[in-house]
């Protein structure tokens, strides 16, 4: 269904072969023809898309190189900043808002010579995991639009599936990449807390929150990775580390890589589907056949990353989300004074999933409530820390599903919030480890809709990630 | 067993976070809240008698730059991005008089 290439689209207008009019305007025709039923954008940017476009045929004209994404349509989540343009985070209490700066990804891909075409659509705040949270209405599936597209980058997954973009770029604070990544059928990394800057990511939960690509393949996935990784002084957060090139090893294999399969995963107790445990099963044999060394390890506190995760997530969010408050940006709802205004700005502006984990995150902070719930809560990311860490002095990747199921109904999981929770069991614990993790689509499941497999790393191993995902890209 | 968090406990919660809940929102906000936090109690199983708490994954120190004027946004910019400006500032209505 995707015809992205990125490399390819930059091959050609970087030689003059296509000029990045051509290519986005190609592109602009597939969103207007097939968006009104998908939406998976909020805001298309066709006019600035072509302004930016021309802006690259003329450097190429003038034998200026306008940089390897040369061209190249992008998809921005509509939590990542964009100077001018609506930033919405598909939340009412932000309507109005243009954003009087660029995150720095944005910067980093324009100045690679990505063309923006839209912002894409969100479970409110990132809170979600199937766009159902979205204030503007839900982004479908393109493999299935009775089906949800997974969340919370759930626009930008179905914009990378539908060939609206070849690139897109989410947000991933429990698996908000990764979970639509697998039920679109498309790559989808989660990088390590702190090599992509974080400037200009409207913060939800701050010491979770990372901004990742999307691609339909992983040789773009790592592209697009190579472009946004590095320090960024606006960042505090962000590591020093020097970045070496992914998409140069990407051929390299994984003969002698030591492989875990994380038994707390593939077991029966977590609700992960037969048809997902078998395709990570032949995942482990194809990377097995390739040369790695494949056997099981086990890191039981993944089993409790998700109440953790449930915790420390929603207390972060109370803080962040103090911000909005009808003072400075978005909506405002009149009244007498600033307390009461505040009051019906939040209570008008905010859908019921962002008031829940309000609600709870104040709830686990609050006096007498704190050791129990967000002291706790911090002590079980600690063991899940050491237990990571032991794991990766005998393997080099994990290996696990990236989703309990495959692309569900749209309002399956919406009566209960608990039952929605559940969907990020397997990617949660990268996000408490702030270590990379990368979903990469491996086969159909039994209703012919795609499965990701999750492969994780310690800090700093997205290298290594993107080496096993091109050959399970290749062997699926 | 008891329910984890009362009627009375969201409501506070909500009035902390200045958000405004109905009878119904809050009936349902309290079934919610409690199931959330039913799950979140299998935690009590495990030993952290001596663990150490991480609220961060990274090891944050401070980091520091030269005291020199840097990227700062255009005040006009921002304050046409707010509800209501005047004179160059946010504009909000009256805080004195009001509770606490």
């Amino acid at each position: 269904m995707s015809a992205g290439d990125a490399r390819a689209i930059a091959a050609a207008v970087r030689s003059g072969a296509r000029s990045a009019r051509d290519v986005v305007e190609e592109h602009l025709a597939r969103i207007a023809a097939r968006d009104g039923e998908l939406h998976a954008f909020t805001t298309v940017t066709g006019d600035r898309a072509l302004a930016a476009a021309d802006a690259v045929d003329r450097k190429v004209a003038e034998g200026i190189d306008p940089g390897p994404l040369a061209g190249v349509p992008v998809a921005l989540k509509d939590n990542l900043c964009t100077r001018g343009v609506p930033t919405t985070c598909s939340s009412r209490i932000l309507e109005g808002w243009v954003p009087p700066y660029d995150a720095t990804v944005v910067t980093r891909l324009a100045a690679a010579g990505a063309i923006a075409v839209g912002k894409t659509n969100l479970d409110e705040f990132a809170m979600g995991s199937s766009t159902e949270n979205s204030a503007f209405g839900p982004t479908r599936n393109p493999h299935d639009p009775s089906r949800v597209p997974g969340g919370s980058s759930g626009g930008s997954a179905a914009a990378v599936a539908a060939g609206f973009a070849p690139l897109a770029l989410g947000s991933d604070t429990g698996g908000s990449i990764r979970q639509p990544a697998a039920l679109c059928g498309v790559v989808g990394l989660k990088p390590t807390y702190g090599r992509v800057s974080r400037y200009g990511l409207v913060a939800f939960a701050s010491s979770l929150d990372q901004v990742g690509p999307f691609g339909a393949t992983v040789a773009d996935t790592a592209l697009a990775y190579d472009v946004i990784a590095g320090v960024d002084p606006l960042d505090a957060t962000s590591i020093p580390d020097p970045v070496s090139a992914t998409s140069a090893v990407l051929g390299e294999g994984v003969a002698g890589l030591r492989v875990g399969v994380i038994a707390e995963l593939v077991g029966d107790r977590m609700g992960i589907a037969p048809d997902v445990l078998r395709a990570t099963r032949r995942a482990a044999d194809v990377l097995a056949t390739a040369g790695a060394t494949v056997e099981e390890v086990s890191v039981p506190s993944c089993v409790y990353g998700l109440s953790a995760y449930y915790v420390i997530a929603p207390a972060e969010a109370s803080s962040n989300l103090a911000r909005f408050d009808g003072v400075r940006f978005g909506m405002r709802v009149d009244a007498p004074t600033t307390l009461e205004m505040q009051r019906a700005t939040r209570t008008a502006g905010f859908g019921p999933e962002v008031k829940r984990r309000i609600m709870l995150g104040t709830y686990a902070l609050s006096a007498g409530y704190y050791d129990a719930y967000y002291g706790k809560a911090l002590r079980v990311r600690t063991l899940l820390l050491r237990e990571f860490a032991e794991a990766y002095e005998r393997f080099d990747v994990l290996l696990s599903p990236t989703s309990p199921t495959t692309a569900f109904p749209f309002g399956a999981k919406t009566a209960d919030p608990l039952t929605m929770y559940l969907n990020d069991v397997c990617t949660i614990p990268s996000n408490l480890t702030g270590h990379p993790a990368l979903s990469v689509p491996f086969g159909v499941g039994d209703d012919g809709l795609p499965v990701g497999v999750q492969l994780l790393g310690p800090a700093l191993a997205e290298t290594t990630l993107f080496r096993a995902a091109a050959v399970l890209e290749a062997g699926r | 067993m008891p329910a984890r968090i009362s009627r009375q406990d969201v409501a506070h919660v909500a009035r902390l976070a200045l958000l405004d809940l109905d009878d119904d929102e809050l009936d349902r906000a309290t079934e919610q809240l409690g199931a959330v936090l039913d799950h979140v109690a299998d935690i009590e199983a495990l030993d952290l008698e001596g663990v150490p708490p991480t609220a961060h994954p990274l090891p944050l120190r401070n980091v520091f730059r030269a005291d020199v004027v840097g990227l700062v946004l255009d005040r006009d910019e921002v304050l046409a991005a707010a509800p209501s400006a005047e004179d160059g500032r946010f504009r909000v209505p009256a805080v004195l008089g009001e509770e606490p």
